[in-house]
């Protein structure tokens, strides 16, 4: 059948490949492209190496790196039917607090999240009361109130749907939202 | 290649099975307490095959009001009369049944059909059986005749259904109703789905689809409009639209929450939950009639129209979460959740004087209540010891039952003649809807097809 006809086609066709690919290394040194990458490096450095000094960053940078870093996290975790922020996510609050005050222009939204225990009326109540927890640890930093809407979607969108204990820790919780 | 041929055949077999109830049903107790009814085929008096069976319809509506059970048709000492005059009391003396149901499908004119359905009463035949013969007519509970076309054999069916329930029962039967829920396929680049089907899942038809959620679906008491809340615009907004001509009016739309959308009794006003001027808190909104008949009678997909806002009051106020009303059948109070004791409890408040007072006492929260329509209990969510299960409690004694055994119940909605409690619960870790009957007795399972269902909504009668 067709197939039978491609597989023997492919049969002809490989080994002329390969044949092309080796072929091309002999012909030209300049020829980077077609040149294996493993004798590549060798080539290009010709046996050099270059060395330097790690550069000292001040205080500012340093903490400018660490809030960078921080900043990746977006999500603050709450206990079972409380909506206050726990001392483990104050650093994070406050690099995206700083990023905020530093660049006025931004805005951000803050979406409030419940567990799916409880009515969903509840929980968007629930929601809503982390969203502005997290707003409010914000503007006590400095963030113009301009600078911040908040959503609550309380039990609408769980990240993780296993209803265990440990899935309902992982969908309590605030976003932000740039 | 041929197999492959062979796989892509069954495929199409299996994509092709017709479409039947989006909700299968799974009684899962209460058959024992059931009373035992027989239902007899409706004999087909035309040529070739019967086009629908209405009396599958009635049998199976019986079963799901947890009131009765239909015996087995195969045990049943006649079996092809259609009418009371064929009823022969001697030989159904044994049968342990109260009534007998049967009837009649005739083709009447072109796509039409005659029906006719008699009621027969099993105790009286039996009584009257041993003190010798009298006119079968005696036994007849109830007889109909109607023509009918094709599109309307379940409806009538049901029709039929709430005879049998209110001749045998005493109550109105709530088998011509239909519930709205929301259905959640996740993964779907639009997952949120506001459904509406019959009250036994057929006939589901989708109002609403969107990539945001969809909350709070509540029928206006015509039956003809749900309002609910879309997050279409990534905040939470109040609609109501219309359930045939598909139009519908944004409602609210302040900053923070908009709500928990419920109509008044007499639909002239919706109690809603309002965040906009701080925490969340119950308000009430009158609806311009007139506007709210625009939606009805534009045939326009998507209007949107605010409704004027300035007959929007108040009824609540206080720093904690205020939330969840619904109407006491005479429209007069609200009764809401709040967690101002510091847990989340009912709450009742008066709309003439304002008064609040503290309904639930019992286990660690009690939410989202509402009032059967008798006025003399409640159902709502009770969680004790971290469970949350359908309770009901006596307003006057303060009795409080846990109606449910299933895990993470939540939204329970009454049907419109207080028999049955549609809620949202978990089954194998998915979201599926399930029915109690208000005496806690008959407990079934309906589980969606596809995705995960929630937010149900049992409408008035229709």
């Amino acid at each position: 059948m067709d197939l039978n006809k491609l597989f023997k086609a492919m049969l002809v066709a490989i080994p002329m490949m390969t044949i092309s690919a080796c072929s091309s290394t002999s012909d030209s040194e300049t020829d980077a492209t077609s040149v294996n990458s493993s004798t590549e490096s060798e080539r290009a450095t010709g046996g050099v190496e270059t060395g330097g000094v790690v550069s000292v960053l001040t205080p500012q940078e340093q903490q400018r790196l660490k809030y960078q870093e921080l900043r990746k996290e977006h999500i603050i975790y709450f206990d079972f039917d409380r909506s206050s922020v726990s001392a483990q996510f104050v650093e994070v609050l406050q690099a995206h607090g700083e990023y905020l005050i530093e660049h006025p222009n931004v805005n951000v939204m803050i979406e409030g999240h419940a567990d799916e225990r409880g009515t969903p009326e509840y929980n968007i109540a629930l929601g809503e009361r982390r969203a502005k927890a997290v707003a409010k640890y914000l503007q006590g930093m400095g963030v113009l109130h301009s600078q911040i809407s908040n959503v609550s979607y309380g039990e609408e969108k769980p990240l993780d749907m296993s209803r265990t204990d440990d899935g309902f820790a992982i969908n309590r919780r605030a976003v932000l939202v740039y | 290649m041929k197999t492959l041929g062979k796989w892509l055949f069954l495929g199409l077999i299996v994509l092709s099975v017709p479409a039947r109830a989006a909700l299968d049903i799974v009684i899962t107790e209460g058959i024992d307490a059931a009373r035992p009814i027989a239902v007899i085929p409706f004999v087909w008096q035309g040529k070739g095959p019967a086009p629908q069976q209405i009396s599958d319809v009635i049998m199976s509506d019986l079963t799901r009001s947890g009131t009765f059970k239909s015996l087995d048709e195969l045990g049943l000492p006649q079996r092809n009369i259609s009418s009371v005059s064929q009823f022969v009391a001697k030989v159904w003396s044994n049968v342990g049944a109260e009534a007998v149901v049967m009837g009649s499908i005739k083709p009447f004119g072109s796509e039409q059909y005659l029906v006719t359905f008699d009621l027969v009463d099993l105790i009286k035949g039996q009584q009257q059986s041993t003190s010798g013969p009298v006119s079968s007519s005696d036994h007849l509970i109830d007889s109909r005749e109607t023509v009918i076309s094709l599109d309307q054999f379940r409806q009538y069916g049901h029709r039929l259904s709430d005879i049998v329930y209110e001749k045998l029962t005493g109550v109105r039967g709530a088998f011509l109703t239909r519930i709205a829920y929301v259905v959640v396929k996740h993964g779907d680049k639009s997952p949120y789905h506001l459904m509406i089907s019959d009250y036994d899942g057929y006939n589901e038809q989708m109002l609403l689809r969107s990539p945001e959620p969809l909350m709070s679906p509540s029928w206006s008491p015509d039956g003809r409009k749900l309002a609910y809340v879309s997050f279409e615009n990534k905040r939470s907004e109040i609609f109501i639209q219309d359930i045939y001509t598909q139009s519908r009016a944004k409602i609210t739309s302040f900053d923070g929450i908009n709500g928990a959308p419920v109509f008044s009794p007499n639909g002239t006003k919706l109690a809603l939950t309002l965040s906009k001027d701080g925490q969340p808190e119950v308000y009430v909104l009158n609806i311009d009639l007139k506007a709210l008949a625009r939606i009805t009678n534009e045939k326009a997909i998507y209007i949107i129209a605010s409704l004027p806002s300035n007959g929007l009051k108040r009824i609540t106020n206080h720093y904690a979460i205020d939330t969840e009303a619904s109407w006491s059948p005479d429209g007069k109070s609200l009764i809401f959740t709040s967690e101002r004791g510091g847990r989340p409890q009912i709450y009742k408040v008066s709309l003439a004087s304002g008064k609040v007072q503290r309904m639930t006492f019992e286990g660690e929260w009690n939410l989202g209540g509402s009032i059967l329509p008798d006025g003399r209990s409640m159902i709502f969510v009770n969680r004790t010891k971290g469970k949350f299960n359908i309770a009901r409690m006596d307003l006057k004694t303060r009795f409080m039952q846990v109606l449910t055994s299933t895990r993470l119940d939540e939204s329970p909605s009454i049907a419109p003649n207080g028999s049955m409690v549609i809620y949202g619960t978990t089954y194998q870790g998915k979201q599926v809807l399930a029915a109690v009957s208000t005496d806690g007795r008959f407990k079934a399972r309906l589980p969606a097809v596809q995705g995960e269902i929630k937010s149900p909504s049992w409408s008035p009668f229709l």
